[in-house]
């Protein structure tokens, strides 16, 4: 026992992980220390390519094979992992130090009933006989709040959802008691609503166990919500470390002072009175539903958006939020009619087109324009930047060099070097690759800018340039802009008005500050009560 | 689930129907004449024209298809015009040859190369993964009678200990027949388990970069247990496929195979009805060859069932 009495059930010491060659840098993690006593949490925050989770894996002793781990200690109860072989690493695991991982989608076998993939953690690591083995699942299931363990026990993962997954998870995890437990993101595949019960449930398993967490995490929120203490990472150092409030209030280091001022406010901002603004785009009665026709059964109905009515006017962004499955892609995609919406008109400019023929909806095409999610996977690997902006006017009957022209101006518009048109996207990285998505639909001249989750998959301060960026263009070139997100902070800072929906209903809709700022509606007001950290002002630092 | 079976039943209805057309077309608008056959290098035009009456063959085409399709309806599948029996007696007899070298190589092939896959898979890129791979090109790419011509002269003419030919029924002397299976099967064998060694280290390699893999090891098992447990039954689904459309490559094998090594099943049958023009028998084998390949793939589509709780029919 150590002077403080506190004996720390992990304690990393100078860990040093070395890259393959060819790599942009020799180290993934570079003399990292820290500890996690027992009853703690520690949180690891960085953005992607920090480290954080190459030190969860080199822990586990699960790191991939191109990695090694070259220098330093990880001494689990003062036993070195490190230099643990294969089989002591295998005993540990489960039994000492659990993991959580982030896709609870895909963190399970498809093929074998959950109540079997924790046996399995039974059978491998206890002598315990079958029925021993199921009365301890059955009381795991229970301690990790899964209504009926029974049916739990014998349903297959498919038949979950995201939550309740996690859930599993963390009674496969926790089912032996381990010390320590690691936390991969393990929310942030989460609807909000969902992160709050599953945040809540990690806290109070642990607080009752006394087992150690570290957690993974680059949300700032949930740091506020759950950490005791807060350890930052920048490309695989240390940069500072320290408890939750002293780290949030007052950092350090520079660099942890702009990934904090960098997350977004969720008190709207200011946006002054509605402009008498020349009405872009109008839904009246909007409606999806799928049937899934089948040759003797019943056909299957989802309905994915129902009575949708929203209109946006030129300058505006309209924010449509609302969890996974609520609709709001639906109607997206409904109003660029990627799919054909069932019910309902919408009315682009004077023009409806939702029951247009492909054929004449052809030149409307140009009118209205996406950026998508993910920026690694909506750009052709193939083709040039130049050639993927230029495709869309050209096809429009632009000629090429006017096209390219055009090109040339709009990446300086989105402040990327003209010069480079000429490289593929993977020399860009992911904040450049969406910008450029932006300067593909501008190069259109669209009306109205339909941006699907377009900052979700970008890190914190990358997040923050990309919007800066999205809404000096909608005040520039006065656009019309359609907002997706299911990021209440984001929606909170970029839109004029808010359409909040759930189960392909709008329940509430408003401008920005109106639904923020006093919701009404039950749903809304869930769904804000749930916000990771939102009693934090991220940002306004003391002075020290 | 039943459902499913029904609707993939009567599913065969086209697909025969298809078959049937084409096989009947095919014999009749390509030369060579079975009377012709029938009647002998020494036969007169009259004595030829003789024969094609007997047989029918002088109606116009369609009227043939007709009575022939209504007397399959009617479970008649013809009279050989070569063997001189009914084609059903004739099936009957060569079927149990055929039976055995499909179900051996078969069982032979899928008890190599699933292991071999699995292991290769895990292994990648190592000494014994390029070696098998390079194993499966040549697998793929020597045909069956080379291959058993090999295998004939260094087992059973080299070294003697087995038999060069012919076949012994399962239910007269087990070790004989078992003794005769041995070379046959292991000459078919060779594509089927270069086929599916390939497929199956595919599979598996793709399942071992899967989440749930990952899961598995941080659980503590051991890499048998992840290996076959969670990986192998993931990837269990296109190996089945594989080895249904597999069932392919072993009818037209058994062809080659039975000739090599002078079994008397199916495949020579098929090969000596071709050469004599025996339309009624090859007709009916054709449609056999398709009914059996069309339920198999259903069994196998059923059998995912089994591997996967996410499949419902």
């Amino acid at each position: 026992m150590s002077a403080t009495g506190v004996k720390p059930v992990l304690e990393v010491r100078d860990l040093t992980v070395s890259l393959p060659a060819g790599a942009d840098r020799p180290h993934a993690v570079e003399k990292v220390s820290f500890t996690v006593n027992p009853g703690e949490i520690v949180c690891l925050v960085g953005e992607s390519g920090s480290g954080k989770s190459v030190i969860a894996f080199t822990v586990m002793g699960l790191l991939a094979k191109a990695l090694k781990p070259t220098s330093g200690e990880i001494l689990l109860e003062g036993e070195n992992v490190l230099a643990a072989n294969e089989d002591r690493l295998r005993e540990l695991r489960c039994t000492r130090m659990s993991m959580i991982f982030q896709e609870p989608m895909t963190a399970l076998n498809p093929v074998m009933s959950c109540g079997e993939q924790i046996d399995e953690v039974l059978s491998t690591h206890t002598q315990l006989d079958a029925g021993e083995r199921r009365a301890k699942i059955l009381a795991i299931l229970g301690r990790v709040k899964l209504p009926e363990p029974e049916r739990i026990y014998a349903s297959y993962p498919h038949q979950l959802s995201g939550g309740q997954r996690q859930r599993i998870m963390i009674a496969m995890a926790l089912v032996l008691d381990p010390v320590l437990l690691i936390a991969d993101e393990p929310t942030t595949a989460l609807d909000v609503t969902t992160q709050a019960e599953i945040l809540k449930l990690i806290a109070e398993l642990q607080a009752g166990q006394g087992t150690g967490v570290l957690f993974i995490t680059h949300d700032f929120g949930v740091v506020a919500e759950i950490a005791h203490r807060v350890a930052v990472l920048r490309w695989g150092q240390l940069v500072e470390m320290g408890p939750t409030e002293q780290i949030l209030s007052r950092p350090g280091h520079g660099y942890t002072k702009m990934l904090i001022s960098s997350v977004p406010s969720i008190t709207p901002q200011h946006r002054g009175v509605r402009k008498d603004g020349i009405t872009v785009l109008r839904t009246e009665k909007l409606g999806k539903t799928y049937s899934g026709k089948a040759f003797f059964q019943k056909a299957r109905v989802v309905k994915a958006a129902i009575d949708v009515d929203l209109d946006i006017r030129k300058g505006e962004t309209l924010g449509i939020v609302g969890e996974s499955g609520s609709g709001k892609s639906t109607v997206a995609r409904c109003i660029a009619r990627l799919i054909d919406p069932t019910e309902g008109k919408v009315f682009l400019g004077d023009t409806e087109i939702a029951t247009m023929s492909v054929g004449k909806l052809r030149p409307h095409r140009r009118k209205v324009q996406i950026v998508f999610q993910d920026p690694y996977r909506s750009m052709n690997p193939r083709i040039t930047v130049g050639e993927f902006i230029i495709e869309g006017p050209m096809n429009f009957g632009l000629r090429k060099e006017e096209a390219l022209a055009r090109a040339r101006k709009l990446m300086e518009t989105v402040r990327l070097d003209p010069n480079s048109l000429d490289r593929y996207p993977h020399q860009f990285s992911g904040g450049q690759r969406q910008r450029i998505c932006i300067a593909r639909a501008l190069a259109m001249e669209p009306e109205l800018l339909i941006a699907d989750e377009a900052v979700s998959a970008l890190d914190v301060s990358v997040q923050k340039q990309v919007l800066e960026l999205l809404d000096e263009i909608r005040q520039r070139l006065n656009l019309a802009v359609l907002f997706i997100t299911h990021d209440l902070r984001v929606a909170a800072q970029i839109c004029d008005y808010v359409a909040v929906m759930s189960k392909g209903r709008v329940v509430e809709y408003g401008s920005a500050e109106q639904v923020f700022g006093a919701p009404r509606d039950d749903y809304t007001k869930a769904l804000f009560a749930a916000a990771p950290g939102r009693h934090w002002e991220f940002g306004k630092f003391a002075t020290a | 689930m039943l459902d499913f079976i029904v609707r993939r039943l009567i599913a065969i209805v086209p697909v025969l129907t298809v078959v049937a057309v084409f096989v009947f077309l095919m014999l009749r608008l390509t030369p060579g004449d079975p009377a012709a056959v029938i009647a002998g290098d020494n036969a007169t035009s009259d004595q030829i024209d003789d024969i094609r009456a007997k047989l029918g063959l002088n109606e116009p085409l369609w009227t043939q298809f007709a009575i022939w399709i209504s007397s399959i309806l009617q479970g008649d599948f013809g009279e050989s015009y070569f063997f001189k029996k009914t084609v059903a007696e004739l099936i009957a007899q060569r079927v149990e040859p055929t039976l055995a070298l499909a179900t051996c190589t078969l069982i032979f092939a899928v008890s190599v190369s699933v292991p071999v896959g699995v292991l290769a898979a895990y292994r990648q890129g190592s000494m014994f993964d390029r070696v098998v791979m390079g194993f499966s090109v040549l697998g793929f790419s020597v045909p069956g009678f080379v291959i058993g011509y090999c295998l004939i002269y260094v087992f059973a003419i080299e070294l003697g200990w087995l038999p060069v030919q012919g076949y012994t029924r399962i239910g007269v002397n087990f070790w004989g027949f078992l003794e005769r299976m041995v070379l046959p099967s292991l000459t078919l064998s060779v594509g089927f388990i270069a086929l599916i060694s390939r497929i199956t280290r595919a599979s598996v390699l793709e399942v071992l970069n899967e989440d749930y893999i990952r899961t598995a090891r941080a659980k503590g098992l051991s890499n048998r247990v992840v290996l076959m447990r969670h990986a192998l039954r993931n990837a269990a689904v296109p190996i089945l496929t594989v080895i249904g459309l597999g069932i392919a490559i072993l009818i037209g094998g058994a062809v080659i195979t039975e000739s090599v090594f002078g079994l008397p099943g199916l495949g020579r049958l098929t090969v000596e009805a071709v050469l004599s023009r025996d339309f009624p028998t090859i007709q009916t084998v054709i449609l056999m060859f398709s009914v059996v390949y069309v339920v198999i793939n259903l069994l196998i589509d059923i059998s995912y069932t089994l591997f996967d709780p996410r499949i419902r029919y």
